[in-house]
């Protein structure tokens, strides 16, 4: 049997035209884009080429992408540098939220370790803050506003056009993780007043390891690997010349598609949404409108997200419990306690997220599968057990 | 994070799962909130635990630790059974991964909860 791949949130395949230009460009450019001579030329072209791709995308200028090894490195990068500006200049607060990725919860953690302060703000029920609330968080001392576009769990899409108007009117910097969004939502970072924005070329069918930090002209903050002069000297080190290329070819052609693909991910997720919301005691989490198109996240009371995901997986379906990070770990997902979810229930979570490669005949499937297994589930759950004698009663 | 073969067997094909309405001794044990939960019925004579089922609520390894614990106590004395260690258990489904190790505590603790519920009936 095929496997159904529905964990597009963790990771993509490659698209055809990502991996035809990952291949050609491993194979054909293999000069260092540094060297003074014709084969180093042509590897330097790829680069202008990929930036201008992303340049485009983002509505930004070329010289504000600067290319790092991923999402995470992008994130850690912005936080670090901005902290490290607004130390020198007597600043020391930074404002986020609850259910950012790890990225940037662990990297606020440690500048909180180093003497900053750092404001968490909660979210509402379905994920949402507001800017309103960010902007009653911002004092004198505020160096930087770091909310994510999308969250990767529950795929609630932030107001990030009021925030960033926000920070603007405040004058402080606003970062945003856009490693959900772009490439799958509109992303236009002039629109949208963002001064930072961090991405993932795998989490849009490009490859693994490279990603980028857009850094609007005139913020000014450190550099992130000393060495040579690539990257406009603050990234330094000989460039993957090829994975860049294939992220920005993978980041076109996803925004070329993009409306249609969206329109048809928002069909197939909503009919999962609703099959599942015909089993008793299910919850969909995260918002109905402002939401990422390919992300399905539900709870089933009385049964483990663990135990959920392996009977899926041993019917050929691949999903996710809580992000890819979490699993290793023992606590539910910070992300569905800060909506306000009990553990007991936050334990039971299941996330399935579409992407281009799935079809109709995928979901049908299983919107067939989902309900047998969960009975299986409750059928030896003792939780489950208590669930029904209270509601008989 | 993979698991055992031994782990996946009993995970997917989970021996004495079940309830008793006619049970010598119940126990159960864990909270949902820390993410796993095991009751145990047990049916005894002449000391010894002849019938046994659980219900489980929690990941593979609580599934599966379960399972194998029950296949190890049953036709067992109750001293022998009280005798059972999660490491036992553990070492009979070719081990569990270090994070899930905890997990496999709560069977150990089930049975002896089902143990002393049918002690004290006895009075
Ligand atoms: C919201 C978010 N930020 C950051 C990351 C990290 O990206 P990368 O895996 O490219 O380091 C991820 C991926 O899991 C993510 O979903
Ligand atoms: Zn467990």
């Amino acid at each position: 049997m095929n496997k159904i791949y529905m964990d597009n949130a963790a990771t993509t395949a490659l698209s055809e035209k990502a991996l035809d230009a990952v291949i050609t460009k491993t194979k054909e450019v293999y000069g260092n884009p540094s060297s003074m001579h014709t084969i180093g030329h042509e590897s330097a072209h790829v680069l202008v080429d990929a930036r201008n791709m992303v340049a485009e995308v983002l509505n930004c200028s070329p010289d504000e992408v600067y290319f790092t090894s991923g999402g995470s490195e992008a994130d850690n990068w912005a936080l670090k540098a901005a902290a490290a500006y607004g130390k020198a200049k007597g600043k020391t607060h930074l404002i986020t939220t609850t259910i950012e990725h790890h990225a940037i919860l662990h990297t606020m953690k440690e500048l909180e370790k180093q003497g900053f302060t750092v404001t968490y703000l909660p979210v509402d029920s379905e994920g949402l803050v507001t800017a309103k609330q960010v902007e009653e968080a911002i004092t004198d001392e505020t160096i930087l506003v770091s909310v994510m576009f999308a969250n990767n769990e529950i795929g609630t899409v932030e107001p990030i056009k009021e925030i960033g108007a926000v920070c603007h009117e405040k004058k402080v910097w606003f970062h945003t993780d856009a490693v959900q969004a772009l490439g799958h939502i509109k992303v236009d970072v002039q629109e949208m007043n963002i001064d930072m924005l961090s991405a993932s070329g795998h989490k849009f069918n490009g490859p693994k390891g490279v990603g980028l930090l857009y850094i609007k002209k005139g913020i000014r903050i450190g550099n992130l690997i000393e060495g040579g002069a690539q990257e406009r000297g603050k990234r330094a080190g000989t460039e993957n010349v090829p994975g860049i290329y294939g992220m920005a070819v993978a980041l076109k052609d996803s925004v070329e598609i993009m409306d249609e693909e969206n329109a048809r991910l928002t069909k197939l997720c909503g009919k999962i949404m609703d099959s599942i919301l015909t089993l008793p005691h299910t919850r969909i989490n995260g918002s109905r409108t402002n939401r990422l198109p390919g992300n399905v996240n539900a709870c089933f009371e009385g049964i483990e997200g663990e135990s959920l995901l392996m009977l899926l997986d041993a019917a050929g379906i691949c999903g996710s419990s809580g992000s890819a990070c979490t699993s290793g770990s023992l606590d539910p997902s910070h992300v569905l306690l800060a909506i306000g979810l009990p553990h007991e229930i936050a334990h039971g979570s299941l996330r399935l997220s579409l992407g281009r490669f799935n079809t109709e005949e995928e979901v049908d499937y299983v919107i067939k599968t989902i309900p047998g297994i969960v009975e299986r589930l409750r059928d030896m759950s003792p939780v489950w057990e208590d669930i029904m004698e209270e509601e008989n009663k | 994070m993979e698991y055992s073969d031994k782990v996946m067997d009993h995970f997917m094909n989970p021996r004495n799962v079940g309830k008793m309405d006619d049970a010598d001794g119940v126990g159960e044990v864990g909270n949902p909130k820390c993410g796993d939960i095991m009751k145990v019925y047990i049916k005894v004579k002449d000391n010894v635990i002849y019938d046994i089922k659980f219900n489980t609520f929690g990941c593979a390894s609580a599934i599966a630790t379960s399972s194998m614990a029950t296949e190890l106590i049953k036709g067992k004395t109750i001293e022998e059974a009280l005798e059972l260690t999660n490491k036992a258990v553990a070492e009979a489904l070719d081990g569990l991964p270090p994070v899930k190790m905890h997990c496999s505590v709560l069977a150990e603790e089930a049975i002896k909860a089902a143990i002393d519920d049918y002690k004290s009936k006895q009075g």
